[in-house]
């Protein structure tokens, strides 16, 4: 009985998260066509989709992070290597080919030796990704401190194609993201380990007492986390076509923040991806919203944390009701 | 050998005998030039010196995030609140803001630290009424906080042409100033929790909150007060900071100081889950890192290995600091001999 009524619950939180980032988003971006000329059009939502796909993809795959109730902080930094050492290898010849794969493989085995060391050695996520994001953060540095141009035609194509309809520009990388999303969202919906990631940030010690496998699916979550970050590294130098070891410092804050404000509860067991997602574009509207004001662009960091401060705030106020309510029908029940 | 085992007890122990090493290792590298000690213009000069100097920032932050850590939270702002205590600082110095002040040093500094109460306050009241977990409640100040400081300085790099501000990083007695800041907090918090309850209180919250609740420890205001003197730590070292490069950078200005400042205390031994705590300990953690910094500068290499040189550090701290991994290893070297590790205690 219980246990029925706090899924429904928790249902519902995590519906109206959704519900609520949905209509701040519809609502941001009418205020901001109410307020500016030309900002009501097909080409800025693309732009949105186009400037946001490696953050979705990068905070997609932090969500299965969250979901387990980890953090993972080391994303930005492998992001950067991603960047900065396959712009390297194409420099010296490697084919785009081979270097792609290689940057995916190194980021999937990275994840997971830091979700080996979190679980095996009951270390806390916060320091060992602190520790990969040096480390990240350093090897790029060892690889190169300059910007590499990257001039590898495949790159070049990935970077310039593009469709256009309605006068509205959907870059080719945009597609990944989609891929991306598609396949985050099914695997958490229709598969058993989807199903695990819930469980386990729900109540890891419940979930290993039914027998799931909590210790490969917290390996796993790390190795997505950080395989989507080396694929948003991959997108990310489609989009600059250059590798520098200072790229996108702080991105995993704005992530984090996404994923919060997309209705993803930092205690693990509630969120979806699709809600990560609108919380990207949340973001990215701030930031257009900002740049046709003419203001300071500290502003949309500004911004962006009042409104995770806000979601923060209230999920705390619809978890702290819904134990009153359980607790409440336990008393009954008792 | 008894002593030596006597000593071994101490929480600072380790932390300092790495410290020795690591300058030791440094000494030989360099031929002994590591440990030269000069005097110019009656001032101390030195690779010594200038390790004390350039950790005194993370010594304060170190000092601070180890309360914060005692209670079992994390404050990672601290390099936010850093540039926001510098930004107000030099924009009351240079009378951009508060005109009024007529730039008067001492009124910039009461409100930079008033700004870094503020600020830790903040986080405080997020973390301790409204019970949000300590990393996130921090991670808002840490997004806003740059914003904050841009916005005080106007989006410009604020420099101060004032000589009693630079001497928040200036020498008293031939020795840096920042020494002396360091050295009167330190004294002032040692005193605070080896002479009344509050240390106590500290390390129960820490331990177990819901415990120390019912044992009848304000829970909820040790740990407002000790997010409250982080972000006053916080504020100090952003003065030394701006006072160091004579001017507010909101960009720069405490940049990962937050991960050095909490990476300090893992090394000194304080459990990140919270409970018991070292002020000394993280004042030496603070020192070996600023040492490996100084010591990758001096050997010549990129400075931007010694992210890679502290990754491998923070990792190797706490897989020794992990049960896990020493029942592991335990069991690896002495195979048959398990019972050992079956003893209590």
């Amino acid at each position: 009985m219980s246990e029925s009524v706090k899924t429904t619950k928790k249902f519902r939180i995590r519906n109206m998260s959704l519900l609520v980032t949905a209509l701040l988003f519809i609502g941001l971006f009418t205020a901001g066509s109410v307020a500016y000329d030309r900002f009501l059009s097909l080409s800025t939502f693309c732009n949105l989709l186009n400037d946001g796909s490696y953050m979705m993809i990068a905070s997609i795959g932090i969500t299965f992070v969250l979901l387990t109730g980890g953090i993972d902080i080391s994303i930005s930094s492998t992001i950067a290597f991603t960047c900065v050492f396959s712009a390297f290898l194409l420099r010296s010849g490697v084919p785009a080919g081979v270097v792609i794969p290689l940057v995916l493989l190194i980021g999937l085995l990275f994840g997971a030796l830091m979700g080996f060391m979190i679980h095996s050695y009951q270390l806390q996520p916060f320091i060992v990704t602190l520790a990969g994001q040096f480390f990240m953060r350093g090897l790029c540095a060892v690889i190169s401190t300059e910007s590499i141009p990257i001039t590898d035609d495949f790159y070049k194509k990935m970077a310039l194609n593009k469709i256009v309809f309605a006068g509205a520009k959907i870059y080719y990388y945009v597609f990944i993201a989609a891929a991306v999303l598609i396949g985050a969202m099914f695997v958490l919906k229709f598969t058993r380990f989807g199903r695990t990631v819930y469980a386990v940030g729900g109540n890891e010690l419940s979930a290993s007492l039914m027998g799931l496998p909590v210790r490969r699916t917290k390996v796993a979550v790390y190795a997505i986390s950080s395989f989507c970050a080396a694929l948003a590294g991959v997108v990310f130098s489609f989009y600059t076509l250059a590798g520098y070891s200072l790229q996108n410092v702080g991105l995993e804050m704005d992530a984090i923040s996404s994923a919060v404000i997309g209705g993803t509860l930092l205690t693990g067991g509630v969120g979806t991806v699709i809600g990560t997602t609108v919380g990207v574009m949340i973001q990215g509207v701030i930031q257009t919203i900002v740049t046709y004001q003419n203001l300071n662009t500290w502003w949309t960091k500004v911004f962006s944390a009042a409104l995770l401060c806000l979601f923060i705030v209230i999920q705390r106020i619809l978890a702290g009701r819904s134990e009153k309510i359980k607790d409440g029908k336990l008393e009954k029940a008792a | 050998m008894e002593k030596i085992r006597k000593l071994s007890k101490y929480q600072g122990f380790w932390p300092v005998v790495v410290l020795l090493a690591i300058l030791l290792i440094n000494g030989i590298i360099s031929g002994g030039a590591f440990f030269e000690i000069k005097i110019v213009d009656a001032h101390l000069y030195g690779r010594l010196i200038d390790i004390l100097r350039n950790g005194s920032k993370l010594m304060l932050l170190a000092t601070g995030m180890t309360f914060v850590l005692a209670t079992g939270g994390t404050d990672i702002s601290v390099g936010s609140v850093m540039a926001i205590s510098g930004a107000i600082a030099c924009s009351i110095v240079d009378g951009r803001i508060l005109p009024g002040a007529g730039q008067n040093v001492q009124a910039a500094i009461l409100l930079a630290l008033l700004g870094g109460m503020l600020c830790g306050a903040w986080n405080g009241f997020l973390v301790s009424k409204i019970k949000i977990q300590p990393i996130v409640a921090t991670m808002i100040l840490m997004v806003a906080g740059r914003g904050i400081a841009q916005l005080i300085t106007d989006g410009k790099i604020v420099t101060v042409n004032s000589d009693s501000y630079y001497f928040i990083n200036g020498y008293i007695l031939g020795l840096p100033f920042p020494l002396f800041i360091v050295l009167f907090v330190v004294a002032l918090v040692l005193l605070f929790t080896k002479r009344t309850a509050f240390g106590l209180f500290l390390e129960s919250t820490g331990c177990n909150p819901v415990a120390s609740h019912f044992a009848g420890i304000n829970v909820n205001s040790v740990k407002w007060m000790v997010y409250t003197f982080c972000g006053v730590t916080a504020a100090v070292a952003g003065l030394i900071e701006s006072a160091g490069i004579k001017g507010a950078d909101c960009n720069n200005a405490g940049l990962f100081m937050e991960l050095d400042a909490i990476l300090a205390v893992a090394i000194g031994g304080t459990s990140l889950s919270g409970g018991r705590f070292s002020v000394p300990a993280s004042l030496a953690g603070a020192l070996i890192i600023q040492s490996i910094t100084t010591s990758v500068y001096a050997m010549g290499v990129a400075p931007e290995i010694t992210a890679v040189v502290k990754a491998v550090i923070v990792i190797c701290i706490c897989l020794f600091q992990s049960a896990e991994f020493k029942d592991k290893m335990r069991k690896r070297f002495s195979g048959h001999k398990q019972e050992r590790t079956a003893k209590p205690a």
